[in-house]
C-alpha cells in the first residue's frame, strides 16, 4: 500500500505525503496528527515532542500542510519520525479568516469521507491538495471553492446530485425540486413532501461547480450562490449521516 | 486491583490529566508512604483552590477576588493589553519581567473543527474594554499555532476599525537553537520578520 522504507529492529519504517488535517494534544508535549495520505489514506500518528518550541518538527506538522513523511509502524498508532514540508497553506489562509473558516471545513469534510483508518483514498487526497491550492491562490470566492470541493467529494465517494434526470425516475423533464434523500432532482411526479424548489439559477451553479466550469461559477448571482451552498450543505451531511461542525462557523466574503 | 479507599484514590489520581494508571499509583503510594501532615497540606489546597479561585471580572484571569492582581495594580499601565488564550499564557508573559501592561484571557482559541467560534471566547468582554478609549494598544498573543494565528487574524479584523494599535510578537527562531534544525515555516517566518541591526 505504502512505501516500505525498511525495518527498524522489528518496526516497520514507510514513507508517504500527505495533508495534515487535525492536531489533538497528547501528554505533556506531543500531538497526535491527522494526515490524509497519498497512498496510505487516514493514518494518525503521534509526533513526539512536537509542542516544545525546540522540537524539530517545529510548524511542519500543522493544519494545511502539505508534508513529506517517515513514520515507523506503533502498536496502535504510528510516529513521525521524519517531515518535510511540501508545501503550506496555513500562511495564506490564516492571513484571511473567511478563507480560514472555508479551508477547516474542508479539513473536517475530508477526515469524515475518509473514516477508516489506512484505506488508500487517492482520489480524496488530489481533490483536498486542489481545493487547498485554489483556496490559498485566491482566484474564487472561497464559498464556491468550497462548495465545489465539498460537491466533487461527495461525487467521489459516489454521492453526486442528481441535477440532469429525476433522481428517482430518471426522467430528464422538467424538474423542479430538489430532494435531498432521494438524491438530488426529482420530477413533479416523484417530488417527495418538504422537498426545495431551488431557482434554475442554483441548479446550473451545482452543475458548474461539480464540473469545474469557473467562468460560469464565478459569474454566478449571489442569491444562487447563497442557496446553493445551503443545499450543499445539508445535502453532505445528510448523506455523510454526521454534521460537519466547521460549517456553521464558516464566513461568507 | 486494590481495597477500598486505596484504590478510589489511584481512580481519582488517574483522571488527572498525564497521570497514567501506573503515575496514579506511584503517587498513591507515595502519600501513603509520606508524613500524614504532607497529605493534610495537600488535601487543604486542593480544597482551597476549588473554593477560592475564580476568574478575573475584567480581564478573565485566575483571581481569589472580583479581579486579579494585575488589574488591580495601578503601577500596571492601562493603555496597552496582552491578549492571551489561557490563564497559563499570563503567567509565561509575566516571566519576561519587561512587560508592565494588563492582559485579557480569551479562554481558548477559535477552532471551528472542535465547535468554538467566536461567540465561545471572551471577545464581547475585550471589546467593552476597548470602548472607553483609554486602550491605545493590543498586543495579541494568542499561541503561534494554526488556530492561535486565526484568531489574532479575526481580532485584528474586528478592532481596525477602532483605531487601537494591534501588534503580534515576533515569530522566528528559539534562542539556543541551531539553524539547520529550523523547519521551513518557522524560518520563513524569522526572515519576514528580521530587523536591522544598527551597531
Amino acid at each position: 500500500m505504502s512505501v516500505r522504507c525498511g525495518t527498524m529492529g522489528n518496526m516497520q519504517l514507510y514513507r508517504d505525503d500527505g495533508v495534515v488535517l487535525r492536531t489533538q494534544k497528547l501528554g505533556e508535549a506531543d500531538r497526535i496528527i491527522t494526515v490524509l495520505a497519498r497512498k496510505t489514506g487516514r493514518v494518525r500518528a503521534v509526533a513526539k515532542g512536537v509542542r516544545r518550541t525546540k522540537s524539530r518538527f517545529g510548524g511542519r506538522l500543522e493544519p494545511f500542510t502539505h508534508v513529506d513523511l517517515m513514520l515507523h509502524q506503533g502498536r496502535s498508532l504510528d510516529v513521525i519520525t521524519q517531515a518535510e514540508v511540501i508545501r503550506s497553506y496555513g500562511a495564506p489562509l490564516t492571513a484571511d479568516y473567511p478563507r480560514y473558516t472555508v479551508g477547516v471545513a474542508m479539513l473536517e469534510t475530508a477526515e469524515r469521507f475518509t473514516p477508516e483508518d489506512k484505506e488508500p483514498a487517492l482520489r480524496q487526497f488530489l481533490l483536498l491538495v486542489g481545493g487547498l491550492r485554489a483556496l490559498a491562490e485566491a482566484g474564487h470566492d472561497p464559498r464556491l471553492v468550497l462548495d465545489a470541493y465539498l460537491l466533487r467529494s461527495l461525487s467521489v465517494a459516489g454521492y453526486a446530485p442528481a441535477l440532469e434526470e429525476c433522481a428517482r425516475c430518471g426522467t430528464s423533464g422538467r424538474l423542479p425540486a430538489f430532494a435531498i434523500p432521494s438524491g438530488g432532482m426529482v420530477c413533479a411526479s416523484c417530488r417527495p413532501p418538504g422537498a426545495a424548489s431551488p431557482g434554475s439559477g442554483t441548479v446550473s451553479l451545482m452543475g458548474a461547480l461539480l464540473r469545474g466550469d469557473w467562468d460560469n461559477a464565478d459569474q454566478s448571482d449571489r442569491r444562487h450562490q447563497v442557496e446553493c451552498s445551503g443545499l450543499v450543505a445539508a445535502y453532505l451531511q445528510w448523506h455523510l449521516e454526521h454534521s460537519i461542525r466547521s460549517l456553521r462557523h464558516v464566513e461568507r466574503v | 486491583m486494590y481495597e477500598g479507599v486505596i484504590q478510589n484514590l489511584i481512580d481519582e489520581l488517574g483522571r488527572l490529566p498525564g497521570v497514567g494508571p501506573k503515575g496514579a499509583q506511584r503517587i498513591a503510594f507515595h502519600l501513603l508512604a509520606a508524613d500524614p501532615d504532607d497529605a493534610r497540606k495537600l488535601a487543604a489546597a486542593l480544597l482551597e483552590v476549588t473554593e477560592r479561585v475564580k476568574f478575573c471580572r475584567t480581564c478573565g484571569n485566575v483571581a481569589e477576588a472580583d479581579q486579579c492582581r494585575i488589574c488591580l495594580d495601578p503601577r500596571r499601565d492601562p493603555s496597552i493589553i496582552c491578549v492571551v488564550e489561557e490563564p497559563k499564557d499570563v503567567a509565561a508573559v509575566e516571566k519576561i519581567r519587561e512587560y508592565r501592561g494588563r492582559y485579557h484571557v480569551l479562554g481558548g482559541a477559535i477552532s471551528p473543527i472542535d465547535g468554538i467560534g467566536p461567540e465561545e471566547l471572551r471577545i464581547k468582554e475585550l471589546m467593552t474594554r476597548l470602548a472607553d478609549g483609554t486602550v491605545t494598544e493590543l498586543i495579541l498573543a494568542t499561541d503561534p499555532n494554526l488556530e492561535g494565528e486565526a484568531t489574532a487574524t479575526y481580532l485584528a479584523r474586528l478592532i481596525k476599525p477602532t483605531g487601537v494599535r494591534v501588534t503580534r510578537p515576533a515569530s522566528g527562531l528559539p534562542v539556543g537553537g541551531d539553524l539547520e534544525y529550523a523547519d521551513e515555516v518557522t524560518l520563513g517566518r524569522a526572515f519576514e520578520g528580521r530587523r536591522l541591526l544598527d551597531v
